[in-house]
């Protein structure tokens, strides 16, 4: 039994025909293609689904694109157009990343904390970055790449 | 996860009349615990009563000696609002310090009662605090709200639309986080009180309970050094592969002088 959803993903108006126990991060992979939103430990403890809802960062392996309805969705493509966004182009300059499977879910987080806290300090940046999980890097050079992001957003880009 | 219908009333009349009419209906708030229970095919309700478009339940105010939250008010609104913060600061750091925050950003106060998580965090809070919950049907304390591991007092088809907790002289949580979840391994809530010392521990049993023998030392002298030599008994408690049920007593003695030691 399929229902209808409508709602704005990366700037664009989207609707389309679900079954209610269609899970966000399903939708926006499988229907919209929109595979930068990966799928990593799918029980809402790694991140790597993250993306904003409303400006906020959830899980959207645990949200079920229904509760979107009207929602506006910010995925890691549409996170800026042409050019990376600072916080992309930190991750880069600071290697903060190795395999990238967990990077799309860190950067739509750290881009969340900027919003919220525009100049983070270390342990903040650790803090906030609890509910992603990267197997590769050890962490040290995400910090320093959220550091230099957040420094780069100079506290007024709110992707 | 099996099928289900999905409903997602706008008020609160609609949602009780939609749980009131469903076959095996569950409510929704924010599902965190709920969403990946029906992802591990755990559950099977006939209906999904989803509360997250009902505005009435997301009020959050502080008049006279008294907090109310609603129901769907998340972890992240308890955490940022400046008026919780000046009156129950022990109570922001709760709201603040559950799971991570995209998991704030969607859980809800309403949400993580009803589900009696033994490791849940809110509960330690309710009951320190001698918090009044509202539902569609009645008021209860927290006493008689939490019966047990993930049972409370509620009807299947009654839904709580706030808690309203007394303003205490100073209250503080503290918690061992489980590493990976960041659930309460055990966390220890206390709450200097008009009528006395209060201690409230989750994750370490079945469900929320208090210590009595801890607030009567608290009464003779709200002092950590109270508690020194003070412990439970290890044998009602979980034992489980994060904790031992004597190493959860440890921690509870260990977890309440922390919590006291903040605030005196």
């Amino acid at each position: 039994m399929s229902a209808p959803v409508s709602m704005t993903v990366n700037g664009r108006k989207v609707t389309a025909n679900v079954e209610p126990r269609t899970l966000l991060v399903q939708y926006l992979r499988d229907q919209l293609g929109l595979t930068g939103t990966h799928v990593g430990c799918d029980t809402s403890q790694c991140g790597a689904c993250l993306v904003h809802v409303d400006g906020k960062s959830v899980k959207s392996c645990t949200m079920l694109v229904a509760q979107a309805e009207g929602a506006e969705i910010l995925t890691i493509e549409g996170l800026s157009s042409g050019e990376l966004h600072p916080m992309q182009a930190a991750f880069k300059e600071h290697h903060g990343l190795q395999c990238g499977f967990c990077t799309p879910g860190m950067v739509m987080s750290a881009v969340d904390l900027v919003k919220q806290n525009p100049a983070p300090t270390e342990h903040d940046i650790r803090d906030w970055l609890e509910g992603n999980i990267c197997r590769c890097t050890g962490y040290h050079n995400i910090v320093k790449a959220v550091e230099a992001g957040a420094k780069a957003m100079g506290g007024s880009h709110a992707g | 996860m099996y099928e289900f219908n999905y409903q997602a009333p706008a008020s609160l009349a609609d949602a009780t009349k939609a749980i009131a009419a469903a076959e095996d209906g569950k409510l929704l708030a924010g599902g965190m615990t709920l969403v990946p229970t029906l992802k591990q095919r755990l559950a099977r309700p006939s209906d999904l009563i989803d509360l997250g478009r009902i505005a009435e339940l997301k009020a959050i105010k502080v008049d006279g000696g008294t907090v109310t939250i609603g129901a769907m008010a998340t972890h992240a609104e308890v955490g940022a609002s400046a008026a919780v913060q000046q009156a129950i600061p022990g109570l922001s750091w709760l709201a603040s310090n559950i799971g991570d925050p995209a998991v704030r950003h969607r859980g809800t106060l309403g949400g993580s009662i009803s589900n009696n998580d033994p490791a849940a965090d809110y509960p330690a809070a309710l009951l320190a605090l001698g918090a009044t919950i509202y539902t569609t049907k009645r008021q209860l304390s927290a006493a008689d709200f939490f019966v047990g591991m993930f049972e409370t007092a509620l009807e299947l088809d009654e839904i709580v639309t706030a808690v309203s907790f007394p303003i205490p002289e100073k209250a503080a949580y503290q918690k061992f986080r489980n590493p990976a979840s960041r659930y309460a391994v055990v966390g220890v809530f206390v709450a200097k009180t008009g009528g006395g010392a209060r201690v409230a521990v989750t994750g370490a049993g079945p469900s929320v309970f208090r210590v009595p023998a801890f607030e009567a030392a608290l009464d003779r002298s709200f002092a950590a050094a109270s508690l020194d030599g003070l412990t439970i008994d290890a044998g009602e408690l979980n034992s489980d592969i994060h904790a031992s049920a004597d190493y959860r007593a440890h921690l509870v003695a260990v977890f309440a002088k922390r919590a006291v030691a903040e605030i005196s």
